[in-house]
């Protein structure tokens, strides 16, 4: 907001100077110089070691499951967290509140522990593995296991951008509609799920953002075959433990660099959000 | 005569304000089906591994020194990184929210960045740094000091992952305060500090709260950027996550779910407390991972 404008007259509040000198320091420390290493290691192998690096058959099909069941998990999520903040904001019944609160659970249980949990849910052998293997479906192991593992990741995103929008949507605009006489599904698709859109857009985009580079909860139920269901995470710390230090760079600032566009469109959908909400 | 009031009663009741009660049924069915696979079973299989065996195995699997140690790292590592996140997060959003200056928004941006960057990437580039092959790598190597598979290297990277948590907390919650209270305590004549511990903490201290429960969830469950730089060390570098893959890959199956089940109640404890500071804060700070 404040950015282009000149400074505001002098503040009489002290500490500018301590304040954002530990900031910048530390965030020098911390991640601006370690992420400046890595893409200058990065560049540092030169073109052809880049390209030949990036357009492997294993890299090529990581990339390719990496994003695709990141998008598809992404896609779930969007669906799946705006009917959830739809009934948990629209709806009275008795749980309401429980699920309310657990639905931020993916954030707050360790990957790890998730990992194992729905990997041991998914086998063959497993509470939900072995209905769906009657059914011929195998989750765990496969690519499936990728994206039950990102969709859990992933839930809270859009139903919590989604809910505090539509618990302040203005509900006189409804009940005009109403008024005049449209049914119920031209409100719904004319009046109340536009304003929602830029709230779903942004959370799908958070959850596909944190799909891209999710370890923990997906190592456990994949399977981890190369070329198969191996994510790219993954492949960067296998190259990591074989000492590939040069291509485990190249695909990792392959990586923070597709982040940072994410991010890019992040901020622009908020900005956007906050433009709707504000007018 | 209809009465006036069931008149509009009955007309409340054909305008479609809301679905219709078979569509809300379903809605809510679903949503309660897809929270009980998505969220419960997972949760539940957790302690139905751990207890597999009975409640003496869950115990003895509990009661195992490496266990212990993994614990222990676990603690000292929440205890050195949530202080300092803590610090810098207060001091970013003071600096960021007290004063104007150019480049704001970029600098909201970049503390951001840890969320948006694969918890791998995060562990790695500090390989690249304190690494036998790294930048600092000779020179490390020069005066005997490991930071790469050993206890510093897993502060550091945890660092990175969860620096970002308390300022963003604040910064919204203090960009909504403004800067009044201060001003007002500073023209009364409080210094500077007393302005802080008087003025501005008692205003934030949900807030602040908030973002170091949040802190303190991911510096203890913190897996993909640790097990880069840890070096799977039993006893030694291994945390609490970390010994969970350890002991899953070994297939001591109970083990691992019965130290995942005492990060399972960190996950709830977390839970209830962020449930009852929210609460507590009249004030809903744009949500966001």
């Amino acid at each position: 907001m404040t950015t282009g404008v000149a400074a505001r007259a002098r503040t009489i509040i002290p500490g500018f100077g301590l304040a954002l000198g530990v900031t910048l320091t530390y965030l020098g420390l911390i991640i601006l110089i370690p992420l400046a290493v890595l893409l200058v290691k990065g560049a540092d192998a030169g073109a052809a070691k880049i390209w030949a690096e990036l357009s492997s058959t294993r890299t090529l099909a990581a990339f390719r499951l990496s994003f695709g069941m990141a998008f598809v998990a992404a896609l779930c999520n969007a669906i799946f967290g705006f009917l959830l903040a739809w009934v948990l904001v629209r709806y009275q019944f008795a749980g309401r509140r429980l699920i309310d609160a657990m639905i931020d659970l993916p954030f707050a249980l360790p990957t790890a522990v998730a990992g194992i949990s729905l990997a041991q849910l998914y086998t063959v052998h497993g509470w939900l593995g072995a209905p769906l293997a009657q059914a011929g479906i195998t989750v765990a192991f496969t690519p499936l296991g990728v994206l039950v593992a990102l969709v859990f990741v992933g839930l809270p995103f859009v139903v919590r951008t989604v809910q505090p929008v539509l618990e302040e949507l203005d509900r006189e605009v409804e009940e005009a509609a109403a008024l005049l006489g449209a049914p119920r599904w031209h409100i719904l698709r004319r009046v109340v799920i536009p304003p929602l859109l830029p709230a779903v857009m942004t959370g799908g985009t958070l959850a596909f953002a944190r799909a891209i580079g999710e370890y923990g909860s997906v190592i456990f139920i994949a399977g981890n075959l190369p070329g198969y269901s191996e994510i790219v995470p993954l492949l960067i710390v296998i190259k990591l433990e074989q000492f590939d230090y040069q291509g485990a760079t190249v695909i990792a600032s392959t990586m923070l660099i597709a982040s940072f566009i994410l991010l890019l469109a992040i901020n622009l959908l908020q900005a956007q959000m906050r433009r709707w909400q504000g007018g | 005569m209809v009465d006036t009031a069931q008149h509009a009663r009955r007309a409340g009741q054909l305008l479609p304000l809301s679905e219709r009660p078979s569509v809300r049924a379903a809605l809510i069915a679903i949503a309660v089906a897809f929270f009980l696979s998505f969220l419960l079973l997972p949760l539940m299989v957790v302690f139905a591994e751990a207890l597999r065996y009975g409640l003496a195995a869950y115990w003895a699997a509990l009661s195992e020194p490496e266990a212990h140690a993994a614990m222990r790292l676990t603690l000292l590592t929440a205890l050195i990184v949530v202080p300092i996140n803590t610090v810098f997060g207060v001091a970013a959003a003071w600096a960021i929210t007290k004063f104007s200056f150019t480049g704001k928004n970029l600098l909201i941006t970049l503390i951001d960045v840890p969320f948006s960057v694969s918890p791998v990437i995060g562990g790695m580039v500090f390989v690249l740094l304190f690494g036998l092959q790294g930048v600092f790598g000779p020179w490390l190597a020069q005066h005997d000091i490991k930071i790469i598979f050993a206890v510093p290297g897993v502060i550091i990277a945890t660092l990175f992952v969860t620096l970002p948590f308390v300022a963003r907390e604040l910064i919204p919650l203090m960009q909504k305060q403004g800067a009044e209270h201060e001003e007002a305590a500073l023209m009364l004549g409080a210094s500077g500090w007393q302005t802080f511990v008087r003025v501005t903490l008692p205003n934030i201290k949900w807030g602040l709260l908030y973002g170091v429960l949040l802190c303190n969830g991911r510096a203890i469950g913190e897996f993909g950027a640790v097990a880069v730089v840890s070096g799977h060390i039993i006893g030694l570098t291994n945390t609490m996550p970390l010994h969970v893959e350890t002991l899953y890959n070994d297939f001591n199956f109970v083990a691992a779910f019965a130290v995942a089940s005492l990060l399972v109640m960190m996950a709830f404890a977390t839970l209830v407390l962020k449930t009852v500071l929210e609460a507590r804060a009249a004030w809903k700070s744009p949500r966001r991972q």
